[in-house]
């Protein structure tokens, strides 16, 4: 796909963000959007996947560590097709498949449940172990916020990772630069990132999130990096494309009212169409 | 019932896994680098290229356990009671319970008969927290037999299990040909009218040792043998309640959440029986013998007889 094409897509992703926190009254838009440039390249371009066929055995595998954005996810798993975009709506309600967080039980196109921060690279971890030991080539990739870093278990997984030699691995960092109580260099900070995840033998790529030229080109590398598992720092805005919410940690876990979001949908109705325009 | 086989439950569990992972070629087994205790090491070392030794890290290897179940691999984590449902119990129920992954977990080392090293490593608490999971299924074998028979259940069936197995040898009881093995099914294993002992672990040869003696005096005890805390055989236990009329419980575990907590939940429905709870009572252990420290608490034999007379009043 081309990255214009690219860009239209993560918009619609970041439109399906912003419609599904609304309408659920609660969520976490920010890590969401910063990280919508990411989802989108993962599933409209990275990964080898079957919307029809959600749970294809030799599929690539996609665990979202930080599983609170997970509006972004299912906003990429709809446009993807995987379930009807106009199911965004029912984000958190009762009786929705769409769960707060992650559930691979009821959520087509889900791999792994999630939430509980620091869980979802050791399943990842472990998944891509699997292949290893089934003698399968698939790859898998896992999303982790950067306070998310903070976790112990993020270290235990990446010594395992390395100390493993886990090639088929990719750890994404969104790093938005902010976590609920603030900076995340203010709060306890896990920087730095790149030196960190070198020390526990990764091969690492630092990446502007939102440049798919930048994004194509890192997860290439990581593909072709054998004997070590790829970490890419995917420097990021958090609320990227809605101009009342970048770089606000107070949109971390809030969702917008009725005024914010018609605001929030005419920023993005407006970079559709300067894309169109392109 | 033989009486001089002694064997610890954690040496049936290796044993077990060696003989299920000819069967099975998609069984793995998981250590945080005590194979050597978890005596697991029979395995790896018939199954190298099978066994993964996650170092010192628990949490993260229950969820890697998680991972490998999704690319169709059966794990059995191994690490000691505490550690395994204790440190990773969050993992356990966030990447195991809730998705109802098909991860097993065998928890070594259950209990005060872990002995010398003390308090630190004696869990009396895994019962209680795994109990508490939806889906999981919770094991304690009472003696060899029971405990290789549960880790083939545990691979017959499919979603998450939990087996608890001690480090001390204790008799094997269950040697008998017509033993037959079940997930939810307990077993009396001696009749009795006046009172029931329910037991699990350790504590059935106890209790059985404790009718022995209670027989002599004109008190007729039935026992009960609980491997499987969960799912429940409340029917069973119900049906011998009403019978009795007066029901004590054993285990070596906290008093509070595990068998005995179990049992009045059942009881309390259908047949709201006296209950005295054998266990912990709500106290750490401390360093010891496995033998003196089970005297000591009243889990043995002995201790077990103590308190059934003073609480039938006889």
């Amino acid at each position: 796909m081309e990255n214009l094409e690219l860009q239209k897509k993560a918009n619609e992703v970041r439109k399906g963000i912003v419609t599904a926190v609304h309408s659920a009254k609660a969520g976490h838009p920010g890590g969401s959007l910063s990280a919508a440039d990411v989802y989108t390249y993962l599933y409209f371009e990275e990964m080898n996947i079957d919307p029809a066929n959600p749970k294809m055995e030799d599929r690539d595998r996609f665990v979202l560590s930080k599983g609170h954005t997970a509006p972004g996810l299912y906003s990429t798993l709809a446009n993807r097709g995987f379930f009807p975009v106009e199911d965004l709506t029912t984000l958190r309600k009762l009786g929705s498949y769409l769960q707060g967080h992650p559930d691979m039980k009821h959520i087509p196109g889900v791999d792994m449940s999630s939430g509980s921060l620091g869980q979802g690279i050791s399943a990842a971890v472990g998944m891509a172990l699997g292949a290893k030991m089934n003698g399968k080539d698939f790859r898998v990739y896992t999303l982790l916020g950067d306070g998310e870093l903070e976790e112990g278990q993020v270290w235990e997984a990446s010594m395992f990772a390395g100390h493993r030699k886990l090639d088929n691995l990719v750890v994404i960092v969104d790093n938005n630069g902010l976590q609920i109580d603030g900076k995340i260099d203010d709060v306890c900070s896990p920087y730095p990132i790149d030196k960190k995840f070198e020390a526990f033998n990764f091969h690492v790529i630092n990446v502007d999130a939102h440049d798919f030229d930048a994004l194509r080109s890192a997860f290439k590398e990581a593909r072709e990096t054998k004997g070590m598992p790829t970490a890419i720092i995917a420097h990021s805005l958090k609320g990227k494309g809605v101009s009342f919410m970048e770089g606000s940690v107070d949109w971390h876990g809030k969702a917008p009212n009725d005024e914010q979001y018609a605001v929030a949908m005419a920023d993005l109705e407006r970079i559709g169409e300067e894309l169109c325009q392109k | 019932m033989s009486e001089v086989k002694k064997i610890a439950t954690r040496e049936s569990y290796g044993n077990a896994l060696v003989e299920l992972g000819a069967e099975y070629p998609n069984l793995v087994v998981l250590d945080a680098d005590l194979a050597a205790a978890t005596k697991t090491g029979v395995f790896k070392k018939a199954y190298p290229d099978r066994h993964i030794d996650c170092g010192i890290a628990e949490c993260n290897m229950v969820g890697i356990a998680a991972g490998l179940s999704t690319t169709g691999l059966i794990p059995f984590v191994s690490s000691f009671a505490m550690f395994a449902a204790g440190r990773a119990f969050e993992q356990v129920r966030n990447s195991v319970g809730y998705p109802h992954l098909n991860v097993k977990i065998g928890a070594t080392h259950a209990g005060i008969t872990v002995g010398e090293d003390g308090a630190s490593h004696q869990c009396n608490e895994d019962i209680a927290l795994m109990r508490t999971i939806p889906g999981m299924v919770v094991m304690c074998p009472a003696d060899d037999i029971e405990a290789k028979a549960a880790v083939r259940a545990a691979v017959e069936h499919e979603g998450p299990v939990f087996i608890r197995f001690g480090r001390a040898a204790c008799p094997v009881i269950n040697d008998r040909p017509d033993y037959k093995f079940e997930i939810g099914k307990g077993t009396v294993v001696r009749e009795g009218t006046d009172v029931t002992i329910v037991a699990t672990g350790i504590c059935v040869g106890s209790a059985l040792e404790a009718a022995e003696k209670l027989a002599e005096e004109g008190v007729s005890a039935e026992v009960i043998n609980i491997c499987t805390i969960k799912p429940l055989d409340e029917e069973l236990i119900v049906a011998s309640a009403k019978k009795t009329g007066k029901v004590v419980t054993a285990e070596e575990h906290s008093v509070i959440g595990g068998l005995g907590s179990a049992v009045c939940d059942a009881l309390c429905k259908a047949a709201p029986v006296p209950v005295c709870k054998i266990g912990m009572q709500d106290v750490f252990g401390e360093s010891g013998s496995a033998a003196a420290l089970v005297e000591k608490y009243g889990l043995d034999g002995a201790g077990v007889y103590k308190t059934v007379k003073e609480f039938i009043g006889k």
